[in-house]
């Protein structure tokens, strides 16, 4: 009895940590929920399987917004042998809890100093790597090609060219900035771009690194840039009900004729109806005359989460992600740049545009809320909306993130 | 054997009275320690560390509560806490007209009756996404009436002075439905005879309902006042669906507030979420205890 019993719980407890993962089985939690990182995932891992035919691979794909609380647990209580996350500061946390594994030998090995270049201080912490980067893309200005001509504007160059273009649609009875807050992230964009022309990229990373306080003069110059844009009504009144997409049927009907976003808004803009001809990507103009121009692209990466049960085929998976081959075929699908700089450029004109723009940046900023802690960023971007629905509280709101700051970097 | 068998049952008998009912309350009792007494014990422990909910914890006395004093937007959630809680009131008369308008025998009656209670059928998620919706600036039916009526275009949702109202308005269509088939259970307890007599003494219209049915449906009117006061301090699903606390953080309730800072994307900080649901449940405790003094004293009475 006593050993049929004891037979019973072992075979109990091996099933149960079989199952999790068998010999050879990959498991990969990722959220590409929308349709096209989804069929970008698809296509890496048919690439994947093909490359290791050995290995066979479980894809649990999860939901854009729940896979953000979703991974704290998996991570602790099960984890599986690879996840999507953000670098930067957004992967700090686990990197501090232990959570990830340090892939440095991966970066080595492959080479990939060189190949993934202007990815290695975002992926970097306490001087090692901790995943790989498979695709970034750029930010900028997108406009009505077709309304600028119209209205006889030239694509503004710095920020004087970029107020008179503002007042003349304006004059025009168009809102000349198409932006939706409620997220809050969108305001994130503008900060960054802000701080970057005014203040440039070691600057503002100083700042997001908690090394400089929100009172400082240099900070409030920002917003009195800003303010200039925000007095006037030149963005789109009601933005804080609104949602980033909810704004895109105003940029299509030509009532906001101008975008500051990620590329992943012209799917957006030409689903609309927009002919591809008819939207233009200019570069954030120039602000402070001879700082060198920064951009925001933020990028994305896969990693090993250390209690991963399958480390070995985890580390083959994220060599095949960092191949030039596999870079390619991917961000084709997905609509956006691949890291690796030995990767086949795209056709897209956007894309172009937004290579050339990232392959001559000074430097590369992830966003405001990778690259300030979360709390911070909560805070922060909260203020930046309260600051376009009410300028004249610059004072307070800022006191507020000051106060915020010195207590998120003890 | 037959020696050892009555003195087991022996026990069993002599105790059996006293050891039956805690038997049967066993399984209740453990469920309710594990998931409800345990975890309200140990939130008040955890808000005592520093903890992201990951990495170890540090221990920090009253620090999270020396912080709350001094976070305006604890206040900010708080103001809105006590406005949900009076304005959500309103649902207990609301419920009590519909019902006394509903509670006549007209043909289609139970039509209109299902038509009045749908809204507390339906999800708050969706309660809350048709508001959103009926909200919205440029293509929201009531943006569109007030921008036709006044000439200006109000975004509800994105205004500091109506976000919480536009909330608590949304939660009050289900609410009020909810209040009222309360009252329509509590009309068909009514004694006719009472009524009758009471007629027949001349009462009829507001005395009629002031000194012959309100009295009857204490009991309802209780149930519902528990329920509405419970429901208004335990708002989330709104709040998180129609503005996610915003704009800038005005329409935030303490739930909603405890939830950003312990698990939301941007928070983990789970000692501080942890402080705020310590005060919510103070909050709380202060309601239940009355509700409770309350109904113990009603059983005392009756």
């Amino acid at each position: 009895m006593i050993s049929f019993k004891a037979a019973t719980g072992l075979a109990l407890g091996y099933a149960l940590t079989m199952s999790a993962a068998f010999a050879g089985e990959l498991v990969i939690n990722s959220d590409q929920s929308d349709p096209a990182p989804k069929k970008a995932m698809e296509t890496l891992l048919e690439g994947f399987k093909a490359a290791h035919p050995d290995v066979t691979v479980k894809w649990n794909n999860f939901d854009h917004e729940g896979y953000k609380s979703a991974i704290r647990n998996f991570l602790t209580a099960d984890a599986p042998d690879v996840v999507a996350w953000y670098s930067g500061n957004r992967m700090a946390p686990f990197v501090k809890a232990g959570l990830f594994e340090d892939v440095t030998d991966l970066w080595t090995e492959n080479k990939l100093d060189d190949q993934l270049k202007s990815a290695v201080k975002s992926m970097e912490i306490d001087g090692k790597k901790w995943g790989i980067p498979y695709s970034y893309y750029q930010w900028g200005i997108y406009y009505r090609k077709d309304i600028f001509a119209e209205q006889g504007i030239t694509p503004p160059k710095n920020w004087a060219e970029l107020v008179a273009a503002c007042e003349k649609l304006k004059s025009a009875g168009m809102t000349p900035f198409a932006i939706g807050t409620k997220a809050l992230w969108p305001t994130g964009g503008w900060f960054d771009y802000l701080d970057l022309r005014v203040n440039g990229y070691e600057f503002h990373m100083d700042l997001t690194a908690g090394k400089v306080p929100y009172t400082d003069p240099k900070v409030k110059a920002v917003f009195e840039k800003w303010a200039e844009l925000v007095k006037p009504g030149y963005f789109l009144e009601n933005h804080a009900a609104i949602d980033w997409q909810d704004a895109i049927p105003q940029f299509v009907q030509g009532k906001a004729p101008m975008y500051l976003m990620g590329n992943f808004a012209v799917a957006a803009m030409k689903d609309g109806g927009l002919k591809e001809e008819q939207i233009g990507f200019l570069q954030f103009p120039e602000i402070t005359a001879g700082i060198p121009m920064a951009e925001d692209a933020p990028t994305e990466s896969f990693h090993i989460p250390s209690g991963a049960k399958n480390k070995e085929d985890a580390r083959k998976f994220l060599a095949y992600l960092a191949t030039p081959e596999a870079q390619t075929k991917m961000n084709e699908v997905l609509g956006q740049l691949p890291v690796n700089n030995q990767s086949a450029k795209s056709e897209d004109p956007f894309l172009k545009a937004g290579f050339e723009m990232l392959a001559n940046a000074y430097a590369l900023a992830q966003f405001y809320d990778r690259d300030a802690p979360a709390e911070m960023a909560k805070a922060g971007m909260e203020g930046f909306q309260q600051f376009m629905v009410k300028p004249d509280n610059v004072d307070a709101i800022l006191e507020r993130l000051e106060k915020a700051r010195g207590r998120i970097y003890k | 054997m037959s020696s050892t068998v009555p003195a087991a049952s022996g026990f069993w008998k002599r105790n059996q009275q006293r050891l039956a009912p805690w038997l049967f309350l066993a399984p209740g009792i453990i469920m309710f320690s594990i998931y409800v007494i345990i975890p309200i014990f140990q939130s008040i422990w955890i808000s005592f560390y520093d903890w992201d909910g990951l990495g170890p914890k540090t221990w920090i006395g009253a620090a999270n509560y020396v912080e709350l004093l001094d976070d305006e937007a604890f206040y900010t959630s708080l103001k809105n806490n006590i406005l949900w809680l009076v304005l959500y009131l309103l649902a207990v008369p609301a419920g009590l007209a519909v019902a006394l308008f509903l509670n006549q025998t007209v043909a289609g009656i139970r039509l209109y009756k299902s038509l009045f209670f749908f809204p507390f059928v339906i999800s708050q998620v969706v309660v809350g996404l048709i508001f959103t919706w009926f909200y919205a600036p440029d293509f929201g039916l009531l943006s569109a009436l007030i921008k036709t009526l006044t000439g200006q275009n109000i975004a509800i949702l994105a205004d500091e002075r109506y976000v919480t109202l536009g909330i608590i308005a949304a939660g009050l269509w289900p609410q009020i439905a909810y209040c009222m088939i309360l009252y329509l259970t509590g009309l068909n307890n009514i004694n006719p005879e009472q009524v009758e007599a009471a007629r027949m003494d001349g009462a009829r219209g507001w005395s009629l309902l002031w000194h012959i049915i309100l009295p009857q449906l204490g009991p309802a009117t209780f149930i519902a006042i528990v329920v509405t006061v419970i429901g208004a301090l335990r708002s989330f699903d709104l709040v998180s669906i129609m503005t996610d606390g915003g704009p800038y953080g005005s329409s935030r309730v303490l739930s909603f507030y405890m939830y950003e800072q312990a698990l939301s994307e941007y928070g983990y900080r789970m000692g501080y979420g942890a402080a705020i649901a310590v005060v919510l449940f103070m909050i709380m405790m202060v309601f239940i205890t009355l509700f409770i003094v309350r109904m113990l004293m009603r059983e005392r009475h009756a």
